[in-house]
């Protein structure tokens, strides 16, 4: 360790201002912060400060999502064997998963981080983490088989328009994530809907005739491969061979990391724990799809109950992760709950509405991170008007 | 009481060093300093030179606006040294002190007989007008106004702070005299909030003249902002002032002997500090005068006048400030921690978040450093800080607003009723590291520039 620290010092003046290497002080220091805290003390203001940081606070939010993720590898590993009827066990499953993911992973991050660095390089300033969470998020909410070259573009469309032109980390008016996810939906519709994207292999299986190097298994005959929300009704359900119990434990197509209620629900307990996420997002997301759901179904829309809901497609992952982003979101107390009850609700109204666009989680929350600040804008004002009344009424 | 006021969110920082309850020593002045800085927005006018012989209670600054306010030395003795700073700015009269303390005789005086011009002029010559705070912006009083109430915080929440109750306890009748003398000089009278834990240990409760208020809570309950705010909020074109009991002592003492006496008894504090208990000495006085309670050879320990979240680093030649009643000695961290940020225990560290497991151990104490523990980012998380201040605003666009120079949002969001320490824990949570003081502090020099 301290070999490692001697090296550090030793090499720094290389990198600092006038030294050989001094334009890469941004890329230098993001490395040496990510090893060693800093040897900074505070120099205006309290003598003493809070150990938590950023890079604290974020990597709780990268290991919520690990149950998810770690999920997400096996279900494409099982929805694989499945469609094919290759009959695998749980590590080869697993095994499967991994490798289709872990590429998925390597681009969002080193085409996600380059720009961040360099960025950050252009700009003198240090490099943000922030991307550690975007990075971890957008392998989870894209369908598996999506060509690498299309989640790089993406991921590029996210980080520079949706962040950097906007100053960085904390200044986005926009999840990256979702605007990541938003830019395949819009660009590459036909690699991001429909019913044969949603199982690993089979986009190559369809052009190629092969899905799988070792042999030359062909679809198992009952296979469909379109996710729940393709059929959302209880007869649509029942013919996909879906149960409820299937939609909370996730054995359902989907996104990688969007399918398990519970490895969901595990992230949430940690972060509402650690009190990184608010809950008051949260449940007010899940009041208003509940709310909409109970209404579609009292009026005859679906003939799903309302907590069907919660339980298909994004809107769980999308409640937990992205809703709650709190740069994106409502800053104010009063704000998070019409946040929330207004993504829940938008969420299931689109599915309801809207045929021939189910998943509405996504547009629902990039919708409401355009309104936020109009919504604390309300809240403020209405906040600052009842205190003055209060005033002149002492 | 009946008029309880309860505040449900704030943070006592664990901090370990509390001073015990004894008397370590009378600290003999030897060089103390009067130092304008401690007083916001002053144009110091120097009234001596080097060589000038003084009295305890001769003036040896005055204001340049309202030359009527001026500032004493604490003790007789010999000017020894004007210190100016960059741009001659004027940091320090360093005083050197004779051996045996002569006095300025202002007379004894009974303030029942006083009008509130005669305690005004009384107060302004003697050096003790700077005793009184007034906000918003928390500047020296203007003596030409009367104040809509005068508001005192017979409690401390501040990490490590000096106990009133202990650090004032021969002082009762002082304190009654000056709340007498104040009284003349505002209309709503003297508001004074205690500590309701702790109600009916306080010998202060029996004060006469005064309109009492309790508060239950953790810090920042025992800031004065943070009680006007509840006892009744700053509105734009008011202004109160503030005291703190121990000016309070001093400002009754003036009137009963004649004295500019400023003696108080201060608490040493902190991890660094040997020992860590109570001195008798002067605002002025040496860091080097309290040489027992430390052990500086390893160049690492921070000295700072008042506590570790609004005191100001003095530096080891350095000298207590006019207002503070405390020292807390703590360690500069300045080293590196490998990969700390991704440790799952770091359980010498505190934090007032669940991410580490410092929730596990409500009642130990840290021995904090001043190291940053991270880099400093734009604002990310928005609810942090809302949950240590118990006031009615918004502690982040109040932030923002400052940034940005806006003054229109600034009055929005109730700079009035701010001062720098009330969003100290603001800062001391925040996640970025953004230094929110040093920000509000820019804000109200804006303001109080465009409101002129």
């Amino acid at each position: 360790m301290n070999g490692l620290r001697k090296l550090t010092d030793k090499i720094k003046p290389a990198f600092e201002k006038g030294g050989k290497l001094g334009f890469l002080h941004s890329t230098f220091d993001a490395f040496e912060t990510f090893l060693f805290v800093p040897d900074t003390v505070t120099k205006r203001g309290a003598h003493v400060r809070d150990s938590v940081d950023l890079k604290r606070i974020l990597i709780i939010v990268v290991l919520a999502l690990v149950p998810a993720m770690l999920f997400g590898m096996w279900n494409v590993g099982y929805q694989h064997s499945n469609a094919f009827g290759l009959g695998w066990g749980f590590w080869q499953m697993f095994w499967y998963g991994l490798v289709k993911v872990i590429p998925l992973y390597l681009v969002s991050y080193i085409v996600g981080l380059g720009i961040e660095f360099i960025s950050a390089q252009i700009k003198g300033h240090e490099v943000s983490e922030g991307y550690l969470v975007s990075g971890m998020l957008i392998p989870l909410i894209v369908p598996v088989d999506v060509p690498l070259w299309m989640l790089a573009i993406a991921v590029a469309f996210a980080v520079i328009l949706g962040k950097e032109v906007f100053g960085g980390t904390g200044m986005n008016i926009w999840n990256p994530a979702l605007l990541c996810r938003a830019f395949l939906f819009f660009s590459y519709p036909s690699k991001m809907s429909g019913d044969t994207v949603w199982t690993g292999g089979l986009s190559r299986y369809l052009t190629e005739g092969t899905a799988y190097a070792t042999d030359g298994n062909g679809l198992v005959d009952a296979f469909s491969g379109a996710t729940p929300l393709a059929h959302p009704s209880i007869e649509g359900l029942q013919q996909a061979g879906t149960s409820f119990m299937d939609l909370f434990i996730g054995t359902v197509p989907g996104s990688v990391g969007e399918t398990s209620v519970i490895a969901i629900l595990i992230g949430a307990i940690i972060l509402i724990w650690t009190g990184v996420a608010s809950w008051k997002i949260m449940l007010s997301s899940v009041v208003g799809g509940l709310a909409m759901g109970y209404l579609g179904y009292a009026c005859g829309v679906t003939d799903l109950p309302g907590y069907y809901q919660l339980v298909l497609g994004g809107f769980a992952f999308g409640t937990v992760f992205m809703a709650t982003d709190p740069v994106t979101s409502a800053q104010t107390e009063t704000g998070k709950w019409i946040y929330g009850f207004l993504v829940g609700a938008l969420t299931v109204t689109v599915r309801l509405f809207n045929p021939g666009y189910v998943e509405g989680m996504m547009l629902a929350i990039l919708l409401m991170n355009t309104f936020a600040p109009l919504i604390d804008y309300y809240v403020i004002e209405g906040s600052i008007k009842r205190r003055e009344k209060k005033v002149k009424v002492a | 009481m009946s008029n309880n006021i309860t505040l449900k969110r704030g943070l006592d920082i664990p901090i370990s060093g509390e001073a015990a309850q004894k008397i370590k020593k009378a600290v003999v002045p030897d060089v103390v300093a009067v130092k304008p800085t401690d007083f916001r927005g002053l144009l110091p006018k120097l009234l001596v030179k080097e060589g000038d012989s003084v009295l305890a209670g001769t003036p040896v600054l005055a204001d340049k606006l309202s030359p009527g306010i001026v500032f004493s030395s604490p003790v007789s003795g010999t000017v020894q040294a004007v210190v100016r700073g960059e741009k001659r700015k004027l940091l320090e009269i360093r005083i050197k002190a004779d051996e045996t303390q002569k006095y300025v005789d202002f007379g004894i005086q009974k303030v029942k007989d006083l009008t509130a011009d005669q305690i005004k002029e009384a107060l302004m010559k003697s050096g003790l007008w700077p005793a009184l705070v007034q906000r918003p912006y928390g500047v020296l009083a203007n003596p030409d106004i009367r104040p809509k109430a005068i508001f005192v915080s017979a409690f401390s929440t501040a990490p490590l702070a000096a106990d009133i109750d202990y650090a004032l306890r021969d002082e009762f009748d002082n304190i009654q005299t000056a709340v007498n003398a104040l009284a003349k000089l505002t209309d709503g009278g003297i508001h004074v909030s205690f500590n309701s834990v702790n109600y009916n240990g306080t010998p202060f409760h029996k004060l006469e003249n005064v309109i009492q208020h309790t508060f239950t809570g953790k810090h920042p309950a025992g800031n004065v902002g943070i009680q006007i705010h509840h006892i009744s909020p700053i509105r734009k074109g008011e202004t109160v002032w503030t005291v703190s009991p121990l000016m309070l002592a001093a400002i009754g003492k003036l009137f009963n002997t004649g004295k500019y006496d400023m003696t108080r008894r201060i608490a040493v504090t902190g991890p660094k500090a040997v020992d860590p208990c109570y001195v008798t000495a002067l605002p002025g006085m040496a860091m080097a005068d309290i040489k027992e309670f430390y052990d500086n050879s390893a160049r690492d320990i921070r000295f700072i006048s008042g506590d570790v979240l609004t005191g100001t680093n003095v530096g080891e030649d350095g000298f207590l400030g006019f207002y503070d009643s405390q020292v807390t000695l703590i360690k500069e961290g300045r080293e590196h921690e490998m990969l700390g940020w991704a440790k799952p225990f770091r359980s010498n560290l505190f934090s007032a978040s669940r991410t580490y497991f410092s929730w596990l151990t409500p009642n130990r104490r840290y021995d904090m450093d001043t190291n940053l523990h991270g880099g400093v980012r734009a604002f990310l998380m928005n609810d942090v800080y809302g949950k240590v201040l118990p006031m009615d605003i918004f502690p982040v666009y109040l932030t923002k607003a400052c940034i940005a120079g806006d003054i229109d949002k600034m009055e929005k969001y109730g700079i009035y009723e701010v001062l720098e320490e009330d969003l100290a824990l603001c800062e001391y949570v925040c996640p970025s590291k953004i230094d929110i003081q040093a920000i509000i502090s820019d804000g109200i020099s804006l303001m109080m520039k465009e409101m002129e």
